[in-house]
């Protein structure tokens, strides 16, 4: 979590640079999903997600040297500068598909959980999702596929309440996002988002359900952007959020959370975090000057992989 | 007879010569290829709304449940975008799916995942990933189908990299062409046209494949060229006829496929006949008319004695009443009228 922390403000800071040029959608304050979810899944079960993909991407396993190459649009990216930073896919680590149509990963994850049913294989989807993926048609129309076939999927909601800049009390009557789930015909249940044990264990329930055949589950975790939609920065003072409701959450970081947890278990110590924020600032410097160094594509790279053989 | 099975069956095609091979329908040429394809690979499926009910889709479908089970081969809820997306996601992960609709129609709900996802994946993940994905649709026309049930939206995909397009006009193309995309690795669209499931031809035994990208002269003549796919070129081919009776003679090029385009066959005809007509199931604006009447403009401009004419569809939606129909749609009498202003001979 730190980790994904360190990288994003980093990203944040020489955003303005230019030299990456990507529209940008940073998870800082949501790092305890990414982690908590990846945690719980092996090597072999699958990823979707939507267009913020960072958290998803490194807690994956995803190679950082290849993020940055692919934020600065070089041909060493993770997928050679076609995709920036809504599309960062590495099929050798499970992350194997995004969308940055909201929705748009939902059904192609439910097919793939339905490809790993036919197949006999022991592999589990998960789709990352928001709250304004649940208002899209096709949102609906997968959840009842996924649960009429009993497909190993599980529909994973960080529900930040905000849709760019609309609240979800403008988009939607108030209800509990898990009883709309639950009327699809699969369970669903909510995990504090902020804390990354309670979502590795509402993931391990879901994983094992799916894995023993048993179909998908709709997890949803309240958690809260720090950032903007896009972009560096924060945009409360533009008044689609309160200051004050930003500062509340801040104040629940799931950094600072599991950090307690770990040094009141005597796990960590002050020593302890030192030493990883020095060897995360090194990887972190190490791999901008690596992708800073990286070639660009050539013309002749445009027009490969359009069809496939 | 249910709704417009008379219609359809009223059709008078060609008679196909029994002592060329064994004859079969253009319904049930699919319906094989389907099997042969369900019996070769275990990662092939079939889907879509009433692929197992009694009317089968035309019939192309027909006892594929019962003989590979509802595993492979099922009915699927009203819910086109997940589908496709789900058809897409199956076949980014080892499967090889035949997503089936009986209008192209329905198609359009699933754009998003059909055009923005499914044929672009592999290009978006650098080719990670591939999309083995069909998408099979039977074009309506005619007993009332109206403005929403007669759609031929195959004009509207052309501009997509990523995807294929195909369009059999005979039993023996249906067969071999479906056979070629559901063994292709990218997203490939086969239309159908409904007026053509009676039609009767020769049809070969087993497997095998009529290349995607490759157009088939069906007649030979030197007065002009008439081109198009589907059951187009079928009126085409009729309005030859009787052109022929006239003394005048087309080249009548059956496309086969629309994407990728056989620009070659094209241009080595108009080369010949310098006079080009061409024919479509769909609306002439933006759509295979359209892009072909550009192609000549563009690599063969030197060869054309006269200005291109197309046929297709007024740029009007499908009326359902049977009077405003018979305006609407081109028939071979039309296309042999067009064909005659275009060699001076009205």
């Amino acid at each position: 979590m730190l980790r994904i922390r360190r990288i994003e403000e980093e990203i944040e800071r020489r955003y303005h640079q230019d030299q990456m040029k990507t529209p940008i959608h940073l998870v800082i304050g949501q790092e305890a999903t990414a982690v908590g979810f990846a945690a719980a899944l092996g090597e072999r079960d699958l990823l979707y997600t939507s267009h913020r993909t960072h958290g998803g991407y490194l807690a994956k396993g995803g190679d950082l040297k290849a993020m940055l190459c692919e934020m600065h649009c070089r041909i060493n990216g993770c997928v050679a500068s076609r995709g920036g930073s809504m599309h960062l896919i590495d099929k050798r680590v499970g992350m194997a598909g995004t969308s940055a149509v909201v929705g748009g990963a939902v059904p192609i994850a439910t097919g793939a959980a339905l490809a790993a049913q036919m197949k006999r294989e022991d592999r589990v989807v998960t789709v990352l999702i928001g709250d304004a993926t649940t208002e899209e048609g096709v949102c609906s129309e997968s959840l009842n596929f996924a649960a009429l076939k009993r497909v190993p999927l599980i529909f994973f909601c960080e529900n930040n309440f905000y849709s760019v800049q609309s609240p979800l009390a403008t988009r939607q009557p108030s209800r509990n996002l898990t009883e709309w789930a639950a009327s699809h015909g699969l369970p669903a249940v909510v995990a504090d988002g902020v804390n990354v044990l309670a979502v590795y264990e509402a993931m391990k329930t879901a994983v094992s359900r799916a894995r023993a055949g048993d179909g998908p589950t709709f997890i949803e975790a309240p958690v809260y952007r720090f950032r903007a939609h896009g972009g560096a920065g924060d945009d409360s003072r533009t008044g689609y959020r309160a200051e004050a409701e930003r500062q509340a959450w801040e104040a629940v970081c799931p950094i600072r959370i599991f950090g307690d947890v770990l040094k009141g278990a005597g796990v960590l110590n002050e020593a302890g975090v030192a030493e990883m924020e020095q060897e995360i600032e090194r990887e972190i410097a190490d791999a901008f000057t690596f992708a800073l160094a990286s070639p660009n594509p050539t013309e002749a790279d445009l027009y490969k992989h359009v069809y496939a053989d | 007879m249910p709704w417009d099975e008379g219609l359809v069956n009223s059709l008078v095609y060609d008679r196909p010569d029994p002592s060329e091979g064994r004859v079969l329908s253009y319904g049930g040429a699919i319906n094989e290829a389907l099997s042969i394809a369900l019996t070769d690979d275990p990662s092939v499926f079939v889907l879509g709304q009433g692929v197992d009910d009694p009317s089968a889709m035309f019939g192309t479908t027909r006892g594929l449940q019962e003989r590979f089970g509802g595993d492979r081969v099922f009915d699927t809820p009203l819910s086109e975008e997940a589908m496709m997306g789900v058809s897409a996601g199956a076949a980014m992960n080892g499967m090889r799916p035949v997503y089936m609709h009986n209008r192209p129609d329905f198609v359009l709900l699933a754009f998003n995942q059909l055009v923005t996802h499914a044929a672009k994946f592999h290009f978006m993940d650098n080719g990670q990933t591939t999309v083995p994905l069909v998408v099979w649709a039977a074009i309506g026309r005619g007993w009332g189908s109206g403005a929403q049930h007669s759609q031929a939206i195959h004009g509207m995909l052309l501009g997509v990299p990523g995807l294929k397009i195909v369009m059999p006009s005979t039993p023996h193309d249906a067969k071999g062409l479906l056979l070629s995309a559901i063994v292709d690795n990218n997203p490939v669209c086969v239309f159908e046209h409904r007026w053509l499931m009676k039609k009767d031809g020769v049809v070969p035994e087993g497997a095998y494949r009529v290349p995607i990208g490759k157009g088939i002269y069906r007649r030979r003549g030197h007065d002009l060229t008439i081109v198009g796919a589907s059951h187009a070129i079928e009126l085409g081919a009729q309005a030859a006829a009787l052109l022929a009776s006239d003394g005048i003679e087309a080249d009548v090029i059956d496309l086969r496929t629309i994407k990728p385009l056989d620009e070659a066959i094209v241009l080595e005809s108009l080369h010949t006949t310098g006079r080009l007509l061409v024919v479509d199931t769909a609306w002439a604006k933006g759509g295979v008319c359209a892009e072909i009447g550009c192609l000549a403009a563009e690599k063969g401009f030197r060869d054309l004695k006269a200005p291109v004419c197309r046929i297709g569809l007024p740029d009007v939606p499908t009326p359902a009443g049977y009077t405003l129909e018979q305006f609407f749609y081109p028939d071979a009498a039309r296309i042999a009228s067009a064909a005659r202003r275009l060699v001076g001979r009205s």
